[in-house]
């Protein structure tokens, strides 16, 4: 499609001396003006995907194109049209905050007093014009983070890239950035993230592609998703014994459950239907002789369908 | 929250794009080198100062028997002069490049922002190997004057410039020794600098010629073997010193048709070797 920002096909790489793809034959298109998240589990190929993306891994197999270029044959044109923030605090330690803006614009090909403007203005919208002499030492996490993303978005890229970015933030931090990049995105901007964090996906994304081993499992906007589990409601029953027991006897005794899983004490059930499922749950457990230690009701999340997909959690 | 529109297609050709990316790299580098130039001239200065202060006063003063005394000693400190120049030189290369990249790719990460510019990787790491060499001839010119000061009465240096060969010898020494601190810096782990120093970078400032010209390693035999004066041609420091002596004084040394060909050599060499390690050590 024109509108396509990014495409793969048969997108595969395999890292010297592993017997398993990182990423398995990915097919993914993400359109213009999209949030577009990868979520999965460490290891289950995002940040490979993400990296062949941005020109830093090279895939085995298969193609993948931003702005319609090339990422193989032409990484630099690449780099022209991609904003990138990583995981881990890349901001250049020697310059100042407003300079490591300042540079950025030189690096990619803005003139000085281009430069100069822009860096003011970033560091306004961004709330951190009182930082721009300091010292990036200076900045907590959340600032640093907020800087880097002021920084990838410095040359109006096509696309920006964020990798696993509110990993090691405070909750505060985290949900300024969402606003932030909720804003960009009702600017136009495309954005690219991979997150294991399912509230992030579901919270930012318009589409969402779940990964594991390497492939995606399932894609879509996070309410279709979450309506492919086919319950509306998830209910956490902590026991104190007996939770196999308790599980089945739900299942036969309640009207609606979709699946039960067992792990440890915590028993959960997937169900449509909603009605006074808290007191016909008390009652079962209470008929089997199995004592509730705690019990919760709860829509279907993110994380309901990576069980269902992949039959573990997703924090596993 | 911005002004400018969303680039959603490449504007500028690569090559334009790399113009520009290697100009704005070098200029983060003068950048922090102009605001970090009293650390710059200090690190800079102290190994020189050392040297000329051990070698060209105390030694005189004490009566050690390096080099002699009187016109003897006056004889070594116009070899050492040029030595502590190239030696300098070397230092800078390691230590502007081979250190900060062993940081840059280690705790601190910063690489990978830079390889973000809009330009092909090897160009990110030539742009550290032309702000390298810069400093190496800024090091160079700030270190020749020490030598003039720091010395027992007596212990003068006989100093004569021969321009054509600093304008030319000095740069092209810069570039090689910059080239060697980018292998170095994408050869080691960052946890083994340490290695780095003790096996590489003592062994070529000791064996360098920097004491010494070539030529005074002759009587270092083994049978009729002049293994010392042939193992250390391998050491490129070597070149950079007896060049050094020509450009500074009127000292014997390596002839000029040797220095400039294999500095050459040895700069290529170090260029594509670490140009090569940098490529490795980013892609995946």
């Amino acid at each position: 499609m024109a509108d396509d920002v990014i495409v793969t096909e048969g997108l595969t790489k395999v890292y010297p001396g592993m017997d398993v793809p990182a990423v398995d034959r990915l097919d993914l298109a993400v359109s213009a003006g999209e949030v577009f998240g990868l979520l999965g589990p460490n290891g289950a190929g995002k940040t490979t995907t993400a990296g062949i993306l941005t020109t830093r891994v090279v895939p085995s197999a298969g193609r993948a194109f931003v702005a319609g270029i090339d990422v193989v044959r032409h990484p630099a044109l690449v780099k022209q049209v991609s904003g990138i923030v990583s995981q881990q605090n890349t901001l250049d330690r020697q310059l100042s905050v407003w300079e490591n803006l300042y540079f950025h614009g030189r690096l990619f090909g803005m003139g000085g007093p281009a430069s100069r403007a822009r860096a003011d203005e970033l560091l306004e919208s961004f709330s951190l014009s009182k930082w721009a002499k300091a010292s990036v030492y200076a900045l907590s996490g959340g600032m640093a983070q907020r800087l880097m993303v002021a920084r990838a978005i410095f040359h109006r890229p096509a696309v920006l890239f964020l990798d696993e970015p509110t990993a090691g933030l405070d909750p505060q931090s985290r949900l300024a950035l969402w606003e932030m990049l909720e804003e960009l995105n009702r600017e136009g901007q495309t954005v690219v993230l991979t997150t294991h964090y399912m509230e992030e996906a579901d919270q930012l994304c318009d589409r969402v592609a779940i990964m594991d081993h390497g492939h995606v499992l399932a894609l879509d906007t996070p309410d279709a998703l979450k309506r492919s589990t086919g319950a509306d409601t998830i209910v956490t029953v902590k026991v104190d014994r007996d939770g196999e027991r308790l599980a089945a006897a739900l299942a036969r005794e309640l009207e609606g459950v979709v699946s039960t899983r067992v792990a440890g004490d915590v028993v959960t059930l997937q169900v449509r239907g909603t009605e006074r499922l808290v007191p016909r749950t008390v009652d079962v457990a209470e008929g089997e002789g199995v004592g509730v230690l705690d019990l919760a009701v709860a829509e279907p999340s993110l994380e309901t369908v990576f069980i269902n997909l992949t039959g573990k959690e997703l924090r596993e | 929250m911005t002004t400018l529109r969303i680039e959603t297609h490449p504007t500028r050709s690569a090559a334009t794009a790399s113009r520009a990316a290697l100009g704005g790299l070098v200029l983060r580098d003068l950048t922090v080198l102009r605001k970090t130039f009293g650390e710059f001239v200090l690190r800079t200065l102290i190994q020189p100062f050392l040297l000329c202060f051990v070698f060209l006063y105390v030694f005189p003063k004490i009566g050690q028997a390096v080099g002699g005394s009187g016109t003897g000693a006056a004889g070594f400190a116009t070899i050492l002069v040029p030595g502590v120049v190239g030696i300098s030189i070397m230092f800078q290369g390691v230590q502007s490049i081979a250190l900060a990249m062993a940081q840059e790719f280690g705790f601190t990460r910063e690489i990978e922002d830079r390889v973000q510019a809009p330009c092909p990787i090897w160009l990110v790491a030539v742009s550290k190997v032309l702000s390298g060499s810069v400093q190496g001839v800024i090091a160079a010119a700030i270190v020749f004057p020490i030598a003039a000061v720091v010395h027992a009465a007596g212990v003068t240096a006989t100093v004569d410039l021969h321009w054509l060969e600093i304008v030319t010898l000095v740069p092209l020494a810069c570039v090689a020794m910059a080239s060697l601190g980018l292998v170095l810096g994408t050869s080691f782990e960052p946890r083994n600098i340490g290695l780095m120093f003790g096996f590489v970078v003592l062994p070529i400032t000791f064996l360098g010629g920097t004491y010494y010209p070539w030529t005074h390693l002759a009587p270092v035999t083994i049978g009729h073997v002049h293994w010392l004066q042939a193992l250390v041609l391998l050491n490129p420091l070597i070149y950079v010193n007896e060049g050094m002596r020509a450009a500074f004084t009127n000292a014997p040394h390596m002839h000029l048709y040797v220095v400039y060909p294999v500095l050459v050599g040895f700069a290529t060499l170090f260029l594509s070797i670490g140009l090569r390690n940098f490529r490795r050590r980013v892609l995946s």
